[in-house]
């Protein structure tokens, strides 16, 4: 009988004892997380963040040479109004990114559903893949560049070959954009295949197993099985694409030449930044594209998070 | 609280790893052995081996000032000069065009070299006048020039030959150029008579100066493009394309006229002596005075070596331009046959430097050249006229239109 009280008595002491050790533990485990992501942190805040106030702040001035500048107000966004080149650089970059995020993504999921059957050499077909992730853009346009020369590129030799005159792939305004599509599509592949293998892995077996017992064919359990499992990575991956796509700028710049004739048909928000910024030295303008390039982006990344209540499953 | 003060601890523990960072890289761009290095910067590559021997006598005199080249291609040159400056990490000594230097010297990023030279006697008569003159500001002189050059006609003698058509010389005009550009243009074989190309120099501005026009008005409050003996020049250059006797402004995006011109599918080119170390190693090219219009007139320019105003080593960076700017230094240019040297007297060994190119045909160009003109805001305005004229190349907009645009964009700037 007096047992009873005495061991609650002590099981309640050694609760005190425990929970004040877990909050000096909890304390220590603070104190080493944070030091370890300081580095990051700071970083982060004065790259990028610190970047962020100080553009946001510029893109209502304007710049004179060697860095002085002066508060102009709203001049700077009521010229983004009348911009007819802006006009023009949005309506690139959309049809880019309407081409690149949804055709690179189809066909890294086929690639990666492909690659994660149980073929012959399938290691180094993933490889041969990923290449173009870890080559230089600038090396990856370069060589692109040539093939794609009109006169001596190596396209135009093979269509030479069977009587086509082949077009001028990076000159023709008509062209050009779409040229430059194929190339980011063809460079992206790796990358997002890579993701999409780690997600096809994730995917239990025992679904497979289940579809097989009633009979599913190879189709059925593609789209009812593979793909709904699968909806959460395609879902990062087009987040994180459509962001990729709407900063394009070192394909463009390193393929298509300055006095090109194709530039006005191809040139990205961001390579009308950099013209601004760099080129014409006036950055307070390009502030102003940069912070309606963020603003165009937070929103369509906002929508993107509610439409993916519609698609997107988390089992 | 406590938590605040594990920030705290992180933060402040952060900025000393970063501080700890930013002092070894100072240390590791300062002096080393008793030594001071200084960079030079500057864009062409085909003048790397002339620069490094000039390097070499240098240190032969100064032992203790090391040199450190940097090349940034001239496609990005003055962007990241630009930036450089505005973080005040300029090379010490570096190369500056005309159409820069007005900006640099009011921005106060390069500095004046008169003082110093006065000091040390060194004679800025031993230049041309007029590129001292291209490069004084407000009555100082910010650089010492380095070389100069003009524009030549540059044709390729077998495709002449086999077409039987004279070779070009001072008796040429600009009906005289389009009839041998008719007559050498050739279809089947892919070779076209002249190459129009969209540039100022050596292009569109000579053009322009032989037909009476004016780039930028004496008071350089408005440009020239409008006027009718620009629009007619602009005509004639863009009339090669439209005949076919040239390639499209998108066919030399492509691939650069320079490269046709060398593999023999352009009979003619304007070009300068830049490219005389590219040009001469195919022994069918050679060199005559550019035509002329209803006068003679071809543009000149000329580089400097600056030095950049937050240099940590001035007496050390004046020793390296002035040495570059010596006879010695000159000589060595000549010798390699890349650029007409500035320093007088010195432009004969530069011709014979090349026995079997006419580069006689430069140096005659020097006698009525007319310099490129020079505001604050050339960069821009080069800037407006590719925009611009590559329509008008490429015939999206007429000729008028294109010169209406652009002029109304150049005067803005210009009124900055």
């Amino acid at each position: 009988m007096k047992e009873v009280p005495l061991q609650t008595e002590v099981k309640s002491a050694n609760r005190i004892k425990v929970s004040s050790l877990a909050k000096t533990r909890k304390r220590s485990d603070y104190f080493w997380a944070y030091l370890m992501i300081a580095p990051t942190m700071l970083g982060l805040f004065i790259f990028y963040l610190w970047p962020i106030v100080q553009n946001f702040y510029f893109s209502f001035t304007e710049w004179g040479a060697f860095g002085q500048y002066e508060w102009t107000g709203l001049d700077n966004y009521k010229r983004l109004l009348e911009d007819a080149t802006l006009l023009q650089a949005f309506k690139n970059t959309s049809i880019y990114i309407i081409f690149t995020v949804p055709i690179g993504i189809f066909l890294s999921i086929i690639v990666a559903v492909l690659l994660n059957q149980n073929i012959k050499g399938k290691s180094i077909y993933r490889t041969l893949y990923f290449l173009p992730v870890i080559t230089m853009p600038a090396a990856i346009a370069m060589v692109w560049k040539w093939l794609y020369n009109a006169d001596y590129g190596m396209f135009n030799y093979l269509l030479s070959l069977v009587g086509i005159e082949g077009p001028q792939w990076v000159s023709d305004p008509n062209i050009a954009l779409y040229s430059i599509i194929a190339v980011a599509i063809w460079s992206g592949i790796g990358y997002n295949m890579v993701i999409f293998l780690s997600g096809l892995q994730g995917i239990p077996k025992m679904y497979y197993e289940a579809a097989e017992i009633d009979g599913a064919g190879p189709v059925t359990v593609f789209f009812k099985i593979t793909l709904p499992l699968l909806s959460p990575v395609i879902f990062f991956v087009s987040i994180m694409s459509l962001i990729g796509a709407f900063q394009v700028f070192d394909l463009i710049f390193m393929m298509i030449g300055k006095s090109s004739t194709a530039l006005e048909s191809t040139q990205s928000i961001v390579y009308l930044f950099y013209q601004h910024a760099f080129v014409l030295n006036d950055k307070g303008y390009a502030a102003a594209i940069a912070v309606l390039l963020l603003a165009v982006i937070l929103i369509i990344t906002a929508i993107q998070m509610v439409l993916q209540k519609k698609w997107v499953h988390y089992d | 609280m406590k938590k605040w003060i594990i920030m705290l601890v992180t933060v402040v523990l952060g900025l000393i790893g970063l501080s700890g960072c930013s002092d070894s890289d100072a240390a590791s761009g300062g002096e080393k052995d008793g030594k001071a290095e200084i960079t030079y910067g500057f864009w062409d590559k085909k003048q790397v081996p002339a620069i490094e021997e000039i390097i070499k006598l240098f240190n032969e005199k100064y032992p203790d000032i090391k040199v450190k080249t940097e090349i940034t291609p001239y496609g990005q040159y003055f962007q990241k000069l630009e930036t450089a400056a505005t973080g005040g990490a300029l090379p010490d000594v570096l190369w500056m065009n005309g159409a820069h230097v007005v900006q640099y010297a009011e921005g106060k990023v390069i500095l004046p070299l008169s003082e110093m030279a006065e000091k040390d006697d060194y004679s800025l008569d031993n230049y041309p006048e007029s590129l001292i003159d291209l490069y004084t500001v407000v009555g100082e002189v910010y650089g010492i020039p380095k070389d100069y050059d003009t524009t030549g006609l540059w044709y390729n003698k077998k495709i002449f030959d086999e077409a039987g058509v004279s070779y070009p010389d001072e008796t040429w005009d600009w009906k005289k150029l389009k009839e041998a550009a008719k007559q050498l243009t050739d279809k089947e074989k892919g070779i076209w008579g002249y190459a129009a190309l969209m540039g100022n120099q050596g292009g569109y501005y000579d053009f322009i100066w032989q037909n009476g026009g004016y780039i930028i008005s004496e008071d350089n409050k408005s440009v020239g493009f409008d006027q009718p003996e620009a629009i007619e020049a602009l005509e004639y250059n863009v009339s090669f394309i439209k005949e076919g006797l040239s390639p499209t402004q998108a066919q030399m995006t492509e691939t650069a006229a320079s490269e046709l011109f060398s593999s023999g599918k352009i009979a003619m080119m304007f070009d300068g002596p830049w490219m005389v170390p590219e040009y001469k190693k195919n022994p069918d090219l050679d060199v005559a005075v550019v035509p002329q219009g209803k006068k003679r007139a071809v543009s000149i320019h000329g580089l400097s070596n600056v030095i950049s105003s937050n240099t940590k080593h001035k007496e050390e960076a004046w020793k390296f331009v002035q040495f570059l700017g010596s006879k010695e230094a000159a000589e060595v240019f000549a010798k390699t046959g890349t650029v007409i040297p500035a320093f007088n007297g010195t432009q004969d060994a530069w011709k014979e430097s090349v026995p079997n190119l006419n580069l006689q045909a430069f140096i005659d160009g020097a006698e009525y050249s007319v310099p490129l003109p020079s505001v604050e805001n050339t960069g821009e305005i080069w800037q407006y006229e590719t925009d611009v004229l590559k329509k008008a190349w490429s015939e999206e907009i007429s000729i008028e239109e294109a010169a209406e645009e652009l002029t109304k964009k150049a005067n803005e700037a210009l009124s900055k």
